[in-house]
């Protein structure tokens, strides 16, 4: 299957240097920028967008056309991009700022200049030194050629953008606690509203966006919104990054046209489970969405129709999980991150994703109690009631609520499997080796 | 900007760091901000994220040291106790779990004789689990002062440690150490990164908020 590139074209076409300056021009890098800021008002940019339909890949899926227009007026006003990539499965953003930081960058100076922001920020995930040296490299190139600074290849806009490292807290990634941190507190997610638009950084109007949407808006200034909206589905336009791993023969970044179906995507691009094994499941959109089985792989790969099928592509991470994953392991997995990585401030969360773990684990490790399946669902209701999709809220932010997924979907497909994992109650290896 | 209180700690400052904090301060627009790249120049300045290096860091900012240890203890990177030579981070998330990383953190533990959250009595090593480290196509993940190594079998893993105790590099780089131990990628790497970590504090070379060109 051949899938068009957007956003890895130039990376596809320069394997080597596609990070530096010089192959970024060469292949038609900075254009944009140049009919941007010389040929184009803000509000036009910004309608481009919004015409283009794209939909912000961090996670969220909200519309970025429509986030832009809730910027308040006042001043200053703030673009921050979110490189804090840390939900497992997600690889995603780690090459979009390794192989193309130019991209990111000219994205990120049409943004500033259609949302009239002096001062963008870049939050990197601490973790991702190299993306972060690559895209200061990108940060410095662009300044020295007059793309960056202060009247911008003439137009009078001036923007300055800083490279902010964080320190290892997946948590950070929420946009919220991604503000605190820049403003140089404990990343705990605010209360919203207010939204970061109205009151944000420094309690100023703030966007703030993925680093793979902002890395679309070069192709979308160049060719119109139209165009990138005529690309797949209707409601899930233009192409999009997946990280796909796990028990797969190809795992990697796929950019592909969304709106194929899962058993072309698992098998077809990814070739497949290894050694002829059967699929047991996988995870359509990172660690926070419920598990997909295979009567579901001749679904389709959209927003709305994984949204209907009571899972989300969130993250655009899929890991895939063959006949000889123990799942009571792989839920632990999963549990012990949301556990490990709860910032604390809601009881339900802090104390709810710390039973799950330590339950899951002694079911894994042959100590599991009869009354345990129980017992995890009373938790899990309590995290997030009635145990729904989209989730209920009791706390905070989402991370709560998404440590149920992986529980919720084991209870719901191999619950056969869980109960017999207790009534053996013997330590059962969870990983394959693959070697 | 010629604030002698901020004066008084950065002339303590090796000249390189003085200069990147003194940027780090003109780069954000409120004070407290700088906060976070100045606990990882300060921890770099003092081996790891030390009580001195946080005092330090408050009168910079003119925080008092205990607002600063609440940011410092939010953050696992700020090490607050000192550190081997080399952290070795296995990710035993699910990605790297399912691709067998629990082998890998077991060899790495029993070649460095250093259990997982430690540090060996030689303070070459210390070795950790950790959390999906954004290499999951290329599971299983190992990260050497945070240069990633993808597709790490278990032998692999060893030969690494032995490779680290016999070269002692001062600078870790990724394409070199993915040449010899490493196996599947998350993708084309494409040229190699002539920058690599010189500690486990990713904030000395010159990429982080400080911003100045080489
Ligand atoms: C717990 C949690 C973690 C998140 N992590 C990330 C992340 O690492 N990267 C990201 O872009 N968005 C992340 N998000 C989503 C952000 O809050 C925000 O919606 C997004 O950055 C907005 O950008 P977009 O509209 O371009 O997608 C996270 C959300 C939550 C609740
Ligand atoms: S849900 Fe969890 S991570 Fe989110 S704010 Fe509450 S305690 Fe923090
Ligand atoms: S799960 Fe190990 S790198 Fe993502």
């Amino acid at each position: 299957m051949s899938q068009p590139h957007i956003l890895t074209r130039h990376m596809v076409a320069n394997r080597t240097d596609s990070n530096t300056l010089a192959s970024y021009e060469q292949s038609g890098g900075y254009s944009a920028l140049r009919k941007g800021l010389n040929s184009m008002t803000p509000e036009q940019i910004r309608a481009e967008v919004k015409a283009s339909n794209i939909r912000g890949r961090g996670g969220a899926g909200f519309p970025t056309g429509v986030k832009w227009g809730f910027l308040a007026p006042a001043e200053p006003r703030y673009l921050v991009v979110n490189g804090d990539e840390s939900e497992p499965g997600t690889f995603k953003d780690r090459q979009l700022l390794e192989r193309d930081p130019h991209q990111l960058v000219e994205g990120i100076i049409i943004s500033a200049f259609a949302l009239n922001c002096a001062k963008a920020f870049i939050y990197i995930r601490g973790e991702y030194p190299k993306p972060a040296r690559r895209v200061q490299r990108a940060i410095d190139e662009a300044r020295a050629a007059g793309y960056l600074g202060d009247n911008i290849l003439g137009s009078g806009f001036s923007l300055d953008i800083t490279l902010h490292l964080g320190a290892g807290a997946y948590i950070c990634g929420e946009e919220t606690a991604l503000l605190n941190s820049l403003e140089g507190r404990r990343g705990e997610p605010r209360l919203k509203p207010p939204f970061p638009a109205v009151e944000g950084l420094y309690a100023k109007p703030t966007i703030v966006n993925n680093v793979e949407t902002l890395s679309n808006v070069p192709w979308i200034v160049n060719n119109g919104g139209a165009a990138y909206a005529a690309i797949g589905p209707e409601r899930s336009a233009g192409t999009r990054m997946f990280s796909l791993s796990g028990h797969v023969n190809n795992p990697g970044n796929y950019e592909i046209v969304m709106g194929l179906t899962w058993r072309e995507f698992i098998y077809d691009l990814g070739g497949g489970v290894p050694d002829g094994r059967e699929l047991k499941c996988w995870i359509p959109g990172g660690a926070s969405a419920p598990w997909f089985t295979p009567d579901l792989l001749d679904t389709l790969v959209t927003i709305d129709d994984v949204g209907q099928n009571g899972s989300m592509l969130g993250s655009g991470a899929v890991v895939v999980m063959d006949e000889t994953t123990n799942v009571v392991h792989a839920a632990h997995r999963l549990v012990r991150f949301f556990a490990h990585e709860s910032c604390g401030q809601c009881t339900p969360c802090r104390e709810g994703t710390t039973w799950l773990e330590r339950v899951l684990w002694r079911i894994g490790h042959g100590m599991g109690r009869p009354e345990d399946i129980d017992l995890l669902l009373d938790v899990c209701d309590n995290i997030s009631p009635g145990l729904r999709w989209p989730p209920a809220m009791t706390t905070i932010c989402p991370l709560g609520p998404s440590a149920t997924a992986p529980v919720n979907s084991i209870m719901t497909h191999f619950r056969p499997e869980v109960e017999a994992m207790i009534a053996a109650n013997e330590l059962v290896q969870g990983g394959v080796s693959i070697g | 900007m010629m604030d002698p209180a901020i004066d008084r700690v950065l002339t303590r400052w090796s000249p390189e760091r003085q200069e990147r904090a003194r940027a780090v301060l003109a780069a954000y627009p409120e004070r407290r901000s700088t906060v976070m790249p100045l606990l990882y120049l300060a921890s770099r300045e003092h081996g790891y994220c030390s009580r001195e290096a946080m005092v330090e860091v408050g009168k910079i900012t003119g925080l008092t040291s205990i607002q600063v240890e609440s940011v410092a203890s939010f953050y696992s990177m700020y090490r607050r106790q000192n550190v081997g030579k080399y952290v070795i981070s296995v990710c035993t998330s699910i990605s790297c779990f399912l691709r067998g990383a629990d082998d890998v953190l077991a060899a790495i533990e029993d070649e460095t004789n250093t259990p997982d959250g430690e540090t060996s009595d030689d303070a070459l090593f210390s070795v950790e689990h950790v959390e999906c480290s954004g290499a999951c196509g290329g599971a299983p993940a190992v990260a050497v002062n945070w240069e990633l190594i993808e597709g790490v079998l278990p032998d692999k893993g060893r030969a690494l440690c032995q490779w680290l105790k016999d070269t002692q590099p001062e600078t870790v780089l990724a394409d070199e150490m993915q040449a010899l131990f490493g196996g599947q990628q998350s993708f084309d790497w494409g040229i190699a990164e002539p920058q690599g970590a010189t500690s486990h504090v990713p904030a000395f070379e010159r990429y982080d908020s400080a911003g100045d060109a080489s």
